[in-house]
């Protein structure tokens, strides 16, 4: 164990919440926003939602067809790698089963990308089985610029920098390739539980 | 494990601390670290603090803003005194950072405590005798809350003070104050803003509608939306 730091006592996350608390995360009621560089504006009439890379059809739905399709609500605990852990967050999306439902791939990994240029990248199983949503609505309301809107990635399990703001589709990989964060020092995989911050984590 | 050299006052709501870590390879300006805290029963704390010195400087300094209902900044700044140990992570972060081969000129826009990075970035500037034209605006409440005032006002420094009128510019930083400000848009400045969440938002927008390109602003945002 580390020193102690004389006179520090700290909060406790309440008994009830502790096993959902990853480690050296602490529970927020705000939310925090955190991005590289100016929120992006892309207006809805010009917003697309693509599929690409490896795949012999690419994919695009406009958003009118995007929110037409099958939606879900769900409610989860998101983990930013800044410390902060919010729970019960509930968003409404498409789950990425959705839209990669027919999509024949040998890729392995994708590539987000996003208005504004940011990039993350997941391994494709990631996204599957439930564990990723296009997600356009926050707290029953449209999801604000700041936090990401018109739509992101919602890939809960992971640090939140892996759920890209502003998302404007996903590139199907054969190899992994990093995103702007995972260039600039963040882990590759980002497992809250297993605390991977940072690159060697 | 990084040695508490010293702890100096800046304001009264926020402290420096002076820190010695063994073996510290360095860092870039602007960049951060994790502060880690164990109480004697183990339970830990994190947060991330923004690092305030340059590369060449001595010591390597945080500035903590104490925050009243604070888990960590309390202690950080009441509890900690020379000789103490602090443990230390870092540096964190490879985007929100300035070195002279990026280039220039660089406006730096700071909202309260969002100074701090950018104070390290001017300190490097000065250091690295760097002739690339650098500018700071510093929006601060009060002048009883600006930091590191006297040392900002030997830098090209832009003050404007929201809740207190005095002899310089007040109010908000607005389109006025940023297009006063800023180096001309053909010279591609390269922006860096740092401050609140609302802050950073309102800055970033008017860069963005003055002409400035989204992806030469970068920012940095802290505190809940």
């Amino acid at each position: 164990m580390p020193p102690i730091s004389h006179g520090f006592h700290g909060r406790r996350t309440d008994a009830g919440e502790r096993d959902r608390v990853p480690p050296g995360q602490y529970v927020t009621h705000d939310f925090p926003v955190l991005s590289a560089g100016p929120t992006p504006h892309t207006p809805l009439e010009s917003w697309t939602f693509q599929i690409r890379g490896e795949i012999d059809q690419p994919k695009s739905w406009t958003w009118e067809e995007l929110t037409a399709l099958p939606s879900d609500r769900v409610t989860v605990d998101i983990h930013c790698v800044t410390k902060w852990t919010k729970l019960d967050t509930v968003w409404r999306g498409v789950s990425l089963d959705t839209l990669l439902d027919g999509v024949d791939t040998s890729a392995e990994y994708v590539l987000a990308f996003s208005d504004g240029g940011y990039t993350t990248n997941l391994p494709l199983a990631d996204i599957r089985d439930g564990k990723a949503w296009v997600a356009y609505e926050f707290g029953e309301e449209p999801l604000e610029p700041e936090h990401g809107g018109p739509a992101r990635l919602l890939v809960p399990h992971l640090y939140f920098w892996k759920s890209a703001k502003w998302v404007r589709g996903i590139e199907l990989r054969a190899n992994d390739e990093p995103g702007f964060w995972e260039m600039y020092g963040y882990n590759n995989y980002g497992d809250p539980w297993k605390e991977q911050r940072y690159a060697g984590d | 494990m990084a040695r508490v050299a010293d702890v100096v006052s800046e304001t009264a709501r926020a402290k420096s601390l002076l820190l010695d870590p063994p073996d510290w390879a360095g860092h870039l300006a602007g960049q951060h670290v994790d502060v880690r805290l164990t109480a004697d029963d183990g339970y830990q704390a994190q947060r991330s603090y923004s690092i305030a010195s340059a590369p060449e400087d001595e010591h390597l300094q945080l500035t903590i803003e104490r925050i009243e209902d604070g888990e960590v900044s309390p202690y950080l700044t009441d509890d900690l005194h020379p000789g103490d140990e602090l443990e230390l992570r870092g540096p964190i972060g490879g985007y929100f950072v300035w070195r002279e081969s990026l280039g220039g000129p660089v406006l730096l826009v700071a909202g309260g405590s969002g100074v701090v990075p950018l104070r390290a970035i001017l300190r490097h500037h000065r250091a690295a005798k760097s002739d690339i034209p650098v500018r700071l605006v510093y929006s601060a409440r009060t002048q009883a809350d600006l930091l590191y005032r006297e040392e900002l006002e030997s830098f090209d420094t832009v003050i404007t003070l929201t809740r207190e009128e005095w002899s310089g510019h007040t109010g908000r930083v607005g389109r006025d104050l940023l297009e006063e400000a800023a180096w001309p848009l053909a010279d591609h400045p390269l922006v860096y803003v740092c401050g609140p969440t609302g802050f950073v938002e309102g800055v970033a927008d008017a860069l963005v509608a003055i002409g400035h390109a989204a992806n030469r602003i970068r920012t940095e945002r802290f505190g809940p939306a």
